[in-house]
């Protein structure tokens, strides 16, 4: 008799790079599952709220940190080149542009993808092991629903929120800098910061921030739905949730670049 | 027929498996299962650890695909059945974990409303609340309502499992090893909870256990399984009748007299 999850059919290729491509049709699968359940009534508002807390309002004193120390430690280092030339200011606008196109959507996706994205693949990988998620389907529940979409959807929409908010920040860690050494106004230098702000630069950086915190929910919710192995399994979640969204966010920030830059 | 104070109708089946197998891999758990239950009965299934007990439980709520036979439940050919149907049969299927599987995030309360809001979106919070009161006060733990998960003994623990499937007031009881795990004492209380719940219920259960005590007290029949395939089928004294071999070793591990 045949086994239905094919362990003793024999490799296409190797069993390593057969596990391989079959994981990426597994995550496809995941995906459309996603998009499949997403719009169906009735939705987890509850959940959803809890997840947004979760994500965003506990990710604000990490974002706050690092944006302003981002914003501090980039005015310090250019400022010295930009002297030389006699144009410091431009700080505020070269600050302003960085920020907003690539080191905002960056950080925020990459503190995410650490502290949430790790937490999400614990938390269901150990519901799993546990046979919470079971439970769940036993008691006429969709745990796709509830554990999947609200997460995935409350990543989509804070990652974007902590990311304005980041780029915020770095421009005032930026003013407080650029105050300290030239004596401008705070009017002046958000005037300045943002005259070379263009509205494809918020679209770039937009998109960037809705597909990261698509990428780190769908990634380590699946990591975490699909975690096997007992406690070893929850850590080995954990770990590849964030490893998997990292590498997937630096692949994404290239073809964005490259695909809104031959638009600009 | 009329077993342990509660009416069995032998006319009507609830649960009836015919030809079931299952392999993961080169590992064949299940080899040709044909189980009947009938309404009211309690059915416990009788082995030794690794057998396919579980496998068999999880194939009639569908968690698991057979890979051949049928499962036919409440008159539904379980693996035939798409997502929205299998959940609305679900709903009259209630299912005991090994390891009760309690939200870790939630307290006791909040456990046992999570399925009846999910499947009853009209009910007020009162007539959650009552509900609640009325399962927590059948399984003998009104006072744990507000306790988390971690703050309960296993004994307990087990008790809340049984109670969050009881919630949706389910036909039909499958429990997977029940009193695994716990003291003789708490072993025996949980025996008389099932076999409470039968009555008072009115559940038709199939149990998993390698436990004989439990066996003896809560089974009308004992389906002794080993090596994918029931052994022998009947009531507690002529299943161990005649003790050769697994039975033998089986009887005088669990020393019952």
């Amino acid at each position: 008799m045949n086994s239905t999850n094919g362990k003793s059919d024999k490799p296409v290729i190797t069993a390593k790079i057969d596990g391989f491509f079959l994981q990426f049709y597994n995550i496809a699968v995941f995906i459309a599952r996603f998009f499949r359940e997403a719009f169906r009534p009735p939705i987890e508002w509850g959940e959803f709220v809890r997840q947004c807390y979760q994500v965003g309002y506990k990710s604000l004193a990490l974002v706050t940190v690092t944006g302003f120390i981002t914003g501090v430690v980039f005015t310090e280092q250019s400022r010295p080149t930009l002297s030389e030339f006699g144009v410091t200011a431009w700080l505020p606008s070269l600050v302003a542009i960085a920020v907003v196109r690539a080191l905002a959507p960056l950080i925020a996706a990459l503190i995410c993808a650490g502290k949430v994205g790790s937490s999400i693949g614990a938390e269901l990988g150990s519901m799993k092991v546990t046979e919470q998620i079971d439970a769940m389907e036993v008691s006429a529940i969709n745990p796709f629903r509830y554990l999947v979409v609200t997460r995935v959807i409350a990543m989509t929409v804070c990652l974007p929120l902590l990311m304005f908010y980041n780029a915020l920040i770095g421009c005032l860690g930026s003013y407080f800098d650029v105050h300290a050494h030239e004596q401008t106004s705070l009017v002046s230098f958000f005037d300045n910061a943002f005259a070379q702000i263009t509205f494809l630069d918020y679209t770039t950086a937009l998109t960037k921030a809705i597909l990261y915190g698509f990428t780190i929910g769908i990634v380590s919710c699946y990591q975490g739905f699909n975690a096997s192995q007992g406690t070893t399994g929850v850590g080995k979640a954990a770990n590849v949730s964030v490893i998997v969204s990292m590498f997937l966010i630096f692949i994404e920030e290239v073809i964005i670049v490259h695909v809104f830059n031959s638009i600009r | 027929m009329k077993t342990n104070g509660h009416q069995i109708d032998m006319n009507e089946t609830v649960i009836s498996i015919r030809n079931l197998y299952k392999s993961f891999g080169e590992k064949h758990v299940l080899q040709g299962i044909d189980l009947d239950l009938h309404k009211g009965e309690n059915v416990v299934v009788l082995g030794r650890s690794g057998t396919g007990k579980s496998v068999l439980i999880k194939i009639i709520i569908g968690l698991l695909k057979p890979d051949a036979g049928t499962v036919n439940v409440l008159g539904e050919e379980v693996d035939q059945l798409k997502d929205a149907a299998l959940r609305a049969l679900r709903l009259k299927v209630g299912f005991s974990f090994q390891s009760s599987a309690l939200y870790d995030s939630m307290t006791v309360g909040e456990n046992l409303a999570f399925p009846l809001k999910r499947n009853n979106r009209e009910m007020t919070k009162d007539q959650i609340r009552k509900t609640i009161d009325i399962v927590l006060d059948a399984i003998g733990l009104p006072e744990t309502i507000n306790q988390m998960p971690s703050e309960l003994s296993g004994g307990q623990k087990k008790r809340i499992g049984i109670g969050r499937t009881l919630i949706l007031r389910p036909e039909i009881m499958l429990y997977d090893e029940p009193t695994a795990g716990l003291d003789p004492i708490t072993s025996m209380e949980l025996n008389k909870l099932i076999v409470a719940v039968q009555e008072r219920f009115n559940t038709s259960s199939i149990i998993i256990t390698h436990d004989l005590t439990c066996a003896k007290e809560v089974g009308d029949r004992i389906a002794v399984m080993d090596e994918g395939k029931f052994i022998r089928h009947g009531s507690f004294e002529e299943v161990f009748s005649e003790k050769d071999g697994l039975i033998k070793s089986f009887y005088d591990y669990n020393f019952i007299q």
